[in-house]
């Protein structure tokens, strides 16, 4: 853990000491804002004093802006040979691969918490239903850290960050879509299980305002699935390029 | 803590890169690794570290078997790799922080450890540039900081003066020199008389397979079995003597001297004898034949050519 933490350390310095961070701070404040509060259906229109159109454009923004996160995690690292670096020390590949899931969900959770002067915005203009809010925004934390997990095993695969990107694009379709689109098509237990494949459908059970274990379970294992998978590439694969 | 592999193999599909080699290191010494391009230097020094699985042998520090999850192993283990790649956007003493607590370095000690490092290695200079920003040379001192900077007992590098100008190469030889006074060394190198100034020991692998090993002058006298000898004919016709002594059994090369007459004879075998022979039936006299000592370029040619 110990290791694990000093790489997320020195990742997240490196997001800051490049305008990576701030782009994806400014580029997540920037749509989230522009259709929460001024565009379409926005709060105003709607009326209630809630925060569920913020989480719908949250849940697409993220969508787009973690594979471009979690693209150059491990893939850069193999195409500067930096792993090397890390993989000739006392650090285990999963290691490093926990802590640049460290450093990601860290950004992540920066970024929203720059939404927080909506929530309070909100509370001014009406009375809010804090259980949603709360829950919702646990609901972008647990499905992007899913999605960064999935995004950082995409960027085990390969040396080049344009296919991590892809990689870990249609990964999420898959499990955004995909498993929507067949469960749609499926009866049955096979249909039921798609359905509870959808990462969709559990962010908005969330965003309900109701905390059921099945989607903690849900988000939690499909993390540590990704976590694992991305390890057992790096220490396959080591540091040559893939 | 000494550095055994025993059998080390690698494969990359059909190809054996790295082919049953087996040698050791003793503390205090330095070995170089010498070979061609592509004869396996690279990949042995990755499965020394850890980071490239052998496919059969294995490799022993201090006794104990190298493996993926040798954590503690490792911390005994300095590496440079060949292109030294280092975080491009962190500092000089951040870097060597970084690498420092990544070992395991007590965190009271870790400043002292860089201050060292830095002064080892000449970086007081550029200590707070970013490692993109610094110049060739002080990247390879960087990066050699970073693999001393926990203070290991077996050093890997892989050609560490790469790159450097003549300055710089002979401070990187003294501190290796140094290192490896009280360290295990091994270090790659294309450069012949480096490796003659430096180590101690001398391994050549060729074609993944270790082809020669010894001391610089061991080599040399020993010349892989072969003998270089040099002959003066003063009265023999410069063609038809480079053409008698090029068709004598087991000559490898001959070239001319500098003085009138002399030639050097490379042989795969020692055979005065046939050389004075030939000559005699000439009826040409022979002022001098004696036997030179090899260069260590012609032992390398001999090793890896053959």
């Amino acid at each position: 853990m110990r290791a694990a933490c000093l790489i997320a350390r020195k990742e997240l310095g490196s997001f800051f000491d490049s305008p990576m961070a701030y782009l994806v701070i400014v580029a997540f404040l920037g749509t989230s804002g522009f259709f929460t509060w001024w565009f379409g259906t926005d709060i105003f229109m709607r009326g209630i004093a809630d925060l569920s159109t913020f989480f719908q454009v949250a849940n697409w923004s993220l969508f787009i802006l973690i594979p471009a996160i979690s693209m150059r995690t491990l893939a850069e690292e193999r195409k500067t040979g930096t792993l090397d670096l890390l993989l000739t020390r006392a650090v285990s590949p999963q290691q490093v691969v926990n802590g640049k899931f460290l450093a990601c969900t860290a950004l992540i959770f920066l970024t929203l918490l720059c939404t927080l002067p909506y929530y309070i915005t909100v509370a001014r203009l009406g009375p809010v239903d804090h259980g949603p809010v709360v829950c919702g925004y646990a609901g972008l934390m647990l499905m992007g850290a899913a999605y960064l997990a999935l995004g950082i095993f995409a960027s085990s695969l390969t040396s080049n960050q344009i296919s991590a990107f892809i990689l870990a694009l249609v990964l999420m379709a898959v499990f955004h879509f995909g498993t929507s689109v067949l469960a749609a098509n499926t009866t049955g237990t096979l249909g039921q299980l798609f359905q509870y494949l959808s990462t969709g459908r559990h962010f908005e059970s969330l965003g309900r305002g109701v905390v059921d274990s099945r989607d903690l379970v849900y988000f939690l294992s499909l993390t540590a699935a990704g976590l694992l998978l991305a390890g057992r590439q790096l220490a396959r694969s080591g540091a040559k390029p893939a | 803590m000494d550095l055994r592999t025993e059998h080390l193999t690698k494969r990359f599909g059909p190809q054996v890169a790295v082919d049953q080699v087996s040698f050791s290191v003793q503390p205090g010494e330095v070995v170089g690794f010498l070979g061609p391009n592509g004869a396996g230097k690279t990949t042995t020094m990755r499965m020394i570290c850890g980071l490239t699985a052998p496919d059969g042998g294995t490799v022993l520090l201090g006794g104990s078997a190298m493996s993926p999850r040798s954590m503690e192993l490792r911390r005994n283990i300095g590496y440079l790799p060949e292109a030294n790649p280092l975080y491009e956007d962190l500092p000089v003493l951040d870097l060597l922080r970084f690498g420092a607590r990544l070992q395991g370095v007590d965190r009271t000690l870790i400043d002292n450890r860089v201050a060292c490092m830095v002064e080892a290695c000449g970086l007081g200079d550029e200590k707070h540039k970013r490692t993109g920003e610094l110049s060739r040379g002080y990247r390879q001192r960087t990066g050699l900081a970073f693999a001393l900077v926990h203070d290991p007992a077996v050093l890997i590098l892989d050609e560490p003066t790469t790159g450097l100008d003549p300055n710089q190469i002979v401070e990187i030889r003294a501190l290796i020199k140094d290192l490896g006074k009280s360290k295990t060394v091994v270090f790659s190198t294309h450069i012949l008389s480096e490796a003659e100034a430096v180590c101690d020991r001398l391994l050549i692998i060729n074609k993944g397979k270790l082809v020669a090993e010894g001391r610089p002058d061991q080599l040399r006298s020993k010349g892989l079995g072969g003998a270089t000898y040099m002959v003066r004919i003063p009265a023999a016709p410069l063609r038809d003597a480079l053409r008698l002594l090029q068709g004598l059994p087991h000559v490898l090369g001959v070239e001319k001297g500098t003085a009138e007459g002399a030639y050097e004879v490379r042989m795969s075998v020692p055979a005065a004898e046939s050389i004075s022979a030939a000559c005699s039936a000439q009826g040409w006299d022979i002022s001098e034949l004696r036997l030179a000592e090899n260069r260590l370029e012609d032992v390398f040619r001999d090793a890896t050519l053959n």
